[in-house]
């Protein structure tokens, strides 16, 4: 099937698209938008957290037909140009990235938190974080940075 | 169909509830996809290719949730993010249960109709919608019938839906008590149920509904431990003094819930842990309801 999906702001097409292909598939492999990491392809890593309509979903488990129409938000949405987005420069400026595979998806899952609670508790940043996974870091640094970013985003 | 858009004859994307319907019947073959939280797992992993998709997902009269006369009417759309975040004082034990699932990301999409279509016997809603007595509404051109949840399954990953029918609704009856849920798994988040129960008190009829997961072959009640429990509050006084249950009371609930259950050894854990465990749930579950209902009185309900 033919399929045209809004992706961070621009409207996109694919052709041939197998209905039952992941949202993942799509991005990453016809519209070449490797930000979002595939690695475990069942919702278990979130390391393929996109944004669906406005929810925060892993794209691994959104099917091509369903998103048919859709607007996307990736991670590449976020930066502004060359500059990071505050949330993203938090990971940085906290070391919370090491290998960086995860980090796409717990940015976009920072900003979902943020979105929702500009001033979370530990607890409340470890619930939102829960399906995402990081084998390097032992997601202190991550709940550091989280933290770092809601300071940063409350000032600005 | 000229109401249907048709992108490719792989996939379909009913406008209306009553074209997924008509949909469903003409193609008995195609595969429901709501959140996709189960079937995309199948789909990556090439463990079925099925010929034709009926997507649901994008029918709003779906995501709706009714409520009338004591009863909340749960449209096949709503996700457990919708639960927990709108209706934890009418459903209290689900929408417990439904914070105990996945992920945000796995909340956000998944369903309470997709679960039960699912049916697997570790399924988090389940325990509390058999707890609660509630109904499945399914539907097909041939017409609408309830199931009482206690019927709907019927197997491991089997229920009683034929090829044409679909979910419509689940009816669940709105909390008059407390309610309670217990999940014990191997880690916080992220993690299927090694054993579950749910408990609901129904105060005006003084009667306890269970549920139990991932013990038996299918999501079960356990019949004999409530009845036990109806004729032991009624015989004893509780229900007038509302005094903290006797151990011996809690203990012959306790010993009936893990007696129902037929669970077996699998990676999550061995049969004995799971009764055991199912013993310490039931004993908790029972004394945080009926402490809560002692403080709230029995006239708040
Ligand atoms: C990482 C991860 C964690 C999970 N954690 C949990 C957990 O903690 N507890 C738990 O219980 N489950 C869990 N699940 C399983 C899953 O999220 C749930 O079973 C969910 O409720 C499925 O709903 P869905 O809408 O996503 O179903 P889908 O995947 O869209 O569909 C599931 C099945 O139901 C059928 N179907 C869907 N809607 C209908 C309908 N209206 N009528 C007839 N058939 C229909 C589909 O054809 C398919 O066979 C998890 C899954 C993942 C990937
Ligand atoms: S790749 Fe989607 S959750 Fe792991
Ligand atoms: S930084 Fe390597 S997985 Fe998180």
């Amino acid at each position: 099937m033919l399929i045209e999906v809004t992706v961070n702001g621009r409207r996109r097409t694919a052709e041939n698209v197998w209905a039952g292909e992941s949202l993942l598939y799509v991005l990453r492999e016809r519209l070449g938008l490797r930000g979002s990491k595939d690695a475990c392809e069942q919702g278990e890593c979130g390391s393929c957290s996109v944004y669906l309509d406005g929810d925060l979903v892993c794209a691994c488990l959104v099917s091509a037909g369903q998103a048919d129409g859709a607007e996307v938000v990736t991670v590449e949405g976020l930066a502004d140009g060359e500059s990071l987005h505050p949330i993203q420069q938090a990971y940085v400026s906290e070391g919370a990235v090491q290998c960086g595979f995860c980090t796409p998806g717990l940015i976009l899952a920072t900003h979902c938190l943020l979105e929702a609670n500009s001033d979370p508790s530990d607890d409340e940043i470890r619930e939102a974080l829960a399906g995402n996974l990081c084998r390097c870091t032992g997601y202190e640094k991550i709940v550091s940075a989280v933290r770092l970013a809601a300071m940063e985003t409350a000032v600005g | 169909m000229a109401a249907v858009e048709k992108p490719g004859v792989d996939y379909l994307r009913p406008r209306t509830w009553q074209d997924a319907v008509a949909l469903k019947t003409e193609n008995p073959a195609a595969v429901p996809i709501n959140g996709g939280t189960d079937l995309m797992v199948d789909l990556n992993f090439a463990r079925s290719r099925p010929p034709t998709l009926l997507d649901l997902s994008h029918l709003d009269e779906l995501r709706r949730w009714e409520k009338s006369n004591g009863t909340v009417e749960l449209g096949a759309g709503v996700t457990y993010t919708d639960v927990l975040e709108h209706l934890g004082s009418d459903l209290p034990a689900l929408a417990l249960a439904s914070r105990t699932v996945g992920s945000p990301q796995i909340r956000n999409r998944g369903t309470i109709a997709g679960n039960l279509a699912t049916a697997s016997p570790a399924g988090d809603a389940h325990p509390p919608l058999l707890a609660t007595g509630a109904t499945v509404r399914v539907e097909s051109m041939r017409g609408i019938r309830d199931v009482p949840i206690g019927r709907f399954f019927t197997g491991p990953k089997r229920n009683v839906l034929e090829p044409d029918e679909l979910i419509r609704s689940v009816l669940v009856p709105s909390a008059r008590g407390p309610q309670q849920f217990s999940k014990v798994g191997t880690r916080n988040a992220m993690v299927i149920a090694v054993v579950s129960f749910a408990l609901a008190f129904d105060v005006p009829s003084r009667h306890v509904g269970t549920g139990i997961g991932s013990a038996a072959p299918t999501p079960i009640e356990a019949a004999d431990a409530a009845a036990y429990l109806d004729r032991e509050l009624a015989r004893e006084g509780y229900w007038e003094d509302h005094r903290e249950l006797s151990a011996g009371v809690v203990d012959g609930f306790a010993d009936r819930v893990a007696a129902a259950s037929r669970p077996i050894d699998d990676v999550r854990g061995p049969a004995g842990y799971r009764v055991h465990a199912l013993r310490v749930m039931a004993r908790r579950t029972l004394r945080w309801a009926w402490s809560a209902l002692a403080t709230d009185g029995i006239h708040a309900h």
